[in-house]
């Protein structure tokens, strides 16, 4: 356990290690794949000395199985990888959902599609949000922008994955993994949850339990999807989160999350120096979407601006959100470009004249 | 205050290590920053770099475009961040390893022979450190005494014998931008 007190600086993924240590994970799978091998490199010098379970996993397939297993017995237990290596554990992910197991998934996105390249990402957004594997399902996804953050809602990820009986997906992308940043490391602020009710924990004096996947009679399946979609609506209700900045009165609100969105923010004082009113509106929680909050905002503004690295995924749900309140714009770039200062001012720039000549018809 | 600082030199040459000591040494005063490393393909004798924010406001954002200060260690740098200084902006040049004319007249230039003082010492002394050392003696953008806390605290117990040659560097580049304002 670590408890600084203080500020001490911090790698992101070795920030995310330390608040998986302190949020109780008693075990880590992991095949290694840059940018976010140093979250099992910090496993694997952690967790064995604290008599928990670190395994060098041979595949992804094999972590998100060995995540399957050990989310079955009630155990806190987390995988993480990048982009390529979170498409091999789809499958995975889809029978976890079904099945009700928890567990905790820290993506570290990187340039795709494919093996693509190792620079910093926000490809796997439709990848996380809306999932690569079958079936109606959801996914709990978090998306930290500070390396504060990442260790904040690393302690959530653990506690909404066991309150919820879901995966949770932890999505940051290749700046947050490898940038250093002062973090305090706090105690681990929320309650244990009791799994004794469904837990796999022997049947020695109880009849046997059966966590599948598998729901072959007739309706059954419909109505464990409908069960789970009343999980979902819970969920949007009590863990929808999200920040505004400077949003009250902007004309244009940029939408972001991550590292984009702190980008972002720089862009958005500089506007507001030059007296240009922009604002930030950044989800926190990627699902559930804050869908009806940007509503509320966009209906102020004149201008939506949607700025990701990638060509437009949260796009799509900030055009679901707006609804025609406000235009939407999309500034974007793929493959491991970093967005810079520069590029966002820019983009609020040609917002600003559009508006001044009276908007897109 | 809010200064973006790119370091870049060879792999090997300690360029991670000046930054991750400047951010250090900035958290040791309770301000903000940020560290990242370019991640790539990095080895022994490539191209490696970093970027850094050192400021008293929360770090917007971590990602340097146009920087206030560049440190270049080796001719490469000299060559890939030279038009990435800003207007107005601190050019720390190894002028041991880079041997050519400056382009700009809008940035300043910090020449050091960094390579060839720390062969005129007869003990080890580091690069990457006297760099910092020269830097923080130029601008007062951090304290002298924070950075050898700061080395203190990075310095792990099977390096602890170089620690005294670190601080030894840091004192050298203060050194040289002292003598050399005198003149």
């Amino acid at each position: 356990m670590l408890e600084t007190g203080r500020k001490v600086l911090f790698k992101g993924n070795e920030a995310i290690a330390q608040a998986a240590v302190n949020a109780g994970c008693m075990c880590y799978f992991g095949y290694p794949i840059t940018p976010q091998s140093e979250i099992g490199e910090y496993m694997s010098a952690k967790l064995p000395e604290m008599g928990r379970t670190f395994i060098p996993a041979e595949s992804e397939l094999a972590s998100i199985s060995m995540l399957i297993g050990a989310g079955t017995t009630g155990t806190k237990a987390m995988t993480s990888s990048s982009s390529c290596g979170i498409a091999l554990m789809q499958e995975g992910l889809s029978a976890m959902v079904c099945a009700e197991v928890p567990g905790v998934i820290v993506s570290v996105m990187r340039g795709g599609p494919g093996l693509g390249n190792i620079a910093p990402a926000q490809g796997d957004y439709f990848q996380a949000v809306k999932g690569g594997g079958n079936g109606d399902y959801k996914v709990i996804v978090l998306a930290p922008s500070t390396v504060q953050e990442s260790v904040d809602l690393t302690y959530r990820a653990f506690y909404l994955a066991l309150k919820y009986r879901n995966p949770v997906i932890l999505l940051a992308d290749g700046i947050l993994g490898q940038m250093m940043e002062p973090v305090e490391f706090k105690k681990y602020p929320y309650e244990d949850v009791d799994t004794s009710s469904w837990a796999l924990s022997g049947a020695k004096n109880r009849e046997p339990r059966f966590l599948v996947s598998l729901h072959m009679l007739d309706g059954e399946m419909e109505a464990i999807t409908r069960r789970l979609f009343k999980k979902y609506d819970e969920i949007a209700k009590n863990e929808t989160t999200y920040e505004e900045y400077m949003t009250e009165d902007a004309d244009i609100v940029i939408t972001a999350f991550g590292t984009v969105a702190r980008v972002a923010k720089a862009a958005v004082k500089r506007a507001r120096q030059n007296g240009i009113k922009a604002g930030l509106f950044r989800p926190v929680t990627l699902f559930p979407f804050p869908d009806k909050a940007l509503h509320e905002t966009a209906k102020r503004a004149k201008i939506v601006l949607d700025v990701e690295m990638n060509m437009g995924q949260m796009l799509l749900d900030v055009r679901s959100a707006v609804f025609g309140a406000a235009p939407v714009e999309f500034f974007g770039k793929p493959g491991g470009a970093l967005i810079t200062f520069e590029d966002i001012y820019d983009a609020i720039m040609k917002a600003d004249k559009e508006i001044a000549q009276g908007g897109r018809v | 205050m809010d200064r973006s600082i790119i370091i870049s030199g060879f792999g090997g040459q300690g360029v991670l290590f000046a930054g991750s000591l400047l951010c250090h040494a900035a958290v040791i005063e309770g301000l903000h920053t940020t560290w990242i490393p370019s991640y790539g393909a990095e080895m022994r004798g490539g191209a490696a770099n970093c970027s850094v924010h050192i400021s008293d406001d929360e770090v917007s954002s971590p990602i340097v475009n146009m920087s206030d200060v560049v440190f270049a260690l080796n001719l490469l740098s000299e060559q890939k961040f030279e038009h990435r200084v800003k207007p107005g902006g601190l050019f720390l040049i190894n002028t041991s390893l880079v041997k050519i004319e400056p382009q700009r007249d809008d940035i300043e230039y910090l020449n050091i022979p960094l390579n060839d003082i720390a062969s005129e010492k007869n003990h080890p002394a580091f690069i990457n450190v006297m760099a910092v050392g020269a830097y923080v003696q130029k601008t007062g953008i951090l304290k002298l005494e924070s950075l050898k806390l700061a080395l203190e605290e990075l310095t792990t117990e099977k390096r602890r014998h170089l620690l005294p040659y670190n601080i030894a560097s840091l004192d050298y580049g203060a050194e040289f931008v002292k003598n050399s304002m005198k003149v």
